[in-house]
């Protein structure tokens, strides 16, 4: 059932906004990515808690999700993720002008990781911060980076997305609901001044934090840390969300195809944020994309919220899936609430 | 929703998002018990049937939706509604 022409737009939707790409062009040329080794699988879940493989992959596309050892930081996952990307670009950290870190899961209030990145590389000097868009991190992160190059406030972005959201999750009856769903990585991107035709075309930005309670972590809605909560788990409003992805992930493709002056069909590559697999199902095909030029590893990676988009994307790379000039579609959403997509030209 | 709904229409919609085959889709079957839907398939089936009837469902109101024939007769309603209109 895919749209022949603009989506519809329920009477109650905001407005998207959507920005075309202007002032120097930005592309990616490297990417990394990198999970814990540990898997915990559906069967592994089964003995934790009362649930069942069928149930989860039947709901959600996942059948394992990788989780970090306790006491591992997010500053690590970071690391090699983002040393992963430097290396692909054939880059040093010492080249870098800036370095974005989006993670929900930082190792404490600060300092950023984005600044322990440059005591753990020995690379002062680029202008470094984390952000927090949940699960729309990265694309937020790209937007950035795309923003400093297009102003020539920077050459080399490192834009990296960490996640250990493993700490927030309760792995007893209490917390099946989330805890089937998420998992721990990290995945990275180095954002240069496009060559040729490639690059960043088009953006569509946005949030709507009357939604914040269908995604939260920890008391609501004093916030965690003034309610001194010593342990918060993420808790999701699933069919909420659900509702809020399907018809996102519609609009914003739609909308950053149109300011990007290209057409739905052709699109090469849909990389989207790995909620859950029924979310990318009914997004797919109601854009009208066949799976071939869908990117989806949910059923190993489970949600690894900002990491999710590089961790496909990563994939897609290495199986020789993206080629220069593809017209890549990047998409995601999460608590917030927030979205963010990007069409891309890949160089 | 100019023309007036069409039932194979529905059924063919809801068989496609639901997994299950048209001629199962009928009026005295439930969502839940007969057709196996859970949640996140209503969410799908609102949001097909909104596109492709240009109508808009809550989710309250189709929580009072047990079976396809409180659907089909929304979906009645609605049309007559545009008629009057």
């Amino acid at each position: 059932m895919a749209i022949t022409s603009a989506p519809r737009v329920r009477s109650d939707a905001l407005p998207l906004r959507t920005f075309k790409a202007q002032g120097r062009p930005s592309a990616i040329y490297g990417v990394g990515a990198y999970a814990p080794d540990a898997v915990l699988s559906n069967f592994d879940l089964e003995k934790m808690f009362d649930t069942s493989d069928q149930w989860i992959t039947e709901r959600t596309g996942i059948r394992t999700r990788h989780i970090a050892e306790a006491g591992t930081r997010t500053l690590d996952l970071a690391r090699e993720a983002g040393s992963r990307a430097l290396a692909a670009a054939g880059i040093g950290a010492q080249d870098l002008d800036m370095i974005i870190v989006g993670t929900s899961t930082p190792d404490g209030p600060f300092p950023s990781i984005a600044c322990r990145l440059q005591d753990e590389w020995d690379a002062p000097g680029a202008y470094s911060y984390d952000i927090l868009a949940a699960c729309t991190s990265f694309v937020y992160g790209l937007a950035n980076a795309d923003a400093a190059i297009a102003t020539g406030r920077a050459e080399n972005v490192l834009v990296i997305g960490a996640e250990v959201l493993s700490r927030n999750l309760d792995y007893t009856q209490r917390g099946t609901g989330t805890a089937v769903i998420f998992g721990d990585g990290a995945g990275a991107a180095v954002v240069r001044p496009a060559e040729g035709s490639a690059g960043f075309k088009a953006w569509c930005l946005g949030g709507d934090g009357r939604g914040y309670e269908q995604v939260t972590c920890g008391n609501i809605p004093q916030g965690a840390y003034a309610a001194k909560d010593p342990n918060p788990i993420i808790n999701m409003k699933g069919p909420e969300v659900f509702k809020f992805a399907v018809d996102i992930f519609l609009r914003q493709a739609y909308e950053v195809c149109q300011t990007a002056g290209i057409s739905l069909d052709e699109i090469d590559l849909f990389v989207p944020h790995q909620a859950n697999f029924r979310i990318i199902d009914a997004a797919a095909r109601r854009l009208g994309l066949p799976m071939e030029k869908v990117v989806h590893n949910i059923d190993e990676f489970g949600n690894t919220s900002s990491a999710s988009i590089p961790l496909a994307l990563d994939e897609a790379i290495r199986a020789g899936r993206v080629k220069s000039g593809d017209k890549v579609l990047l998409a995601g959403f999460g608590a917030g609430l927030t979205w963010g997509a990007t069409l891309l030209e890949w160089a | 929703m100019s023309d007036k709904p069409d039932f194979t229409e529905l059924q063919n919609l809801a068989a496609e998002i639901l997994g299950v085959n048209a001629d199962d889709v009928q009026m005295n079957k439930s969502f839940a018990k007969d057709l196996a839907a859970d949640s996140l398939d209503l969410v799908e089936l609102i949001a097909a049937v909104e596109d492709k009837y240009g109508v808009e469902l809550s989710e309250e109101r189709l929580d009072g939706m047990k079976d396809i024939g409180a659907l089909w007769v929304f979906l009645e309603e609605e049309h007559a509604k545009r008629q009057e209109v």
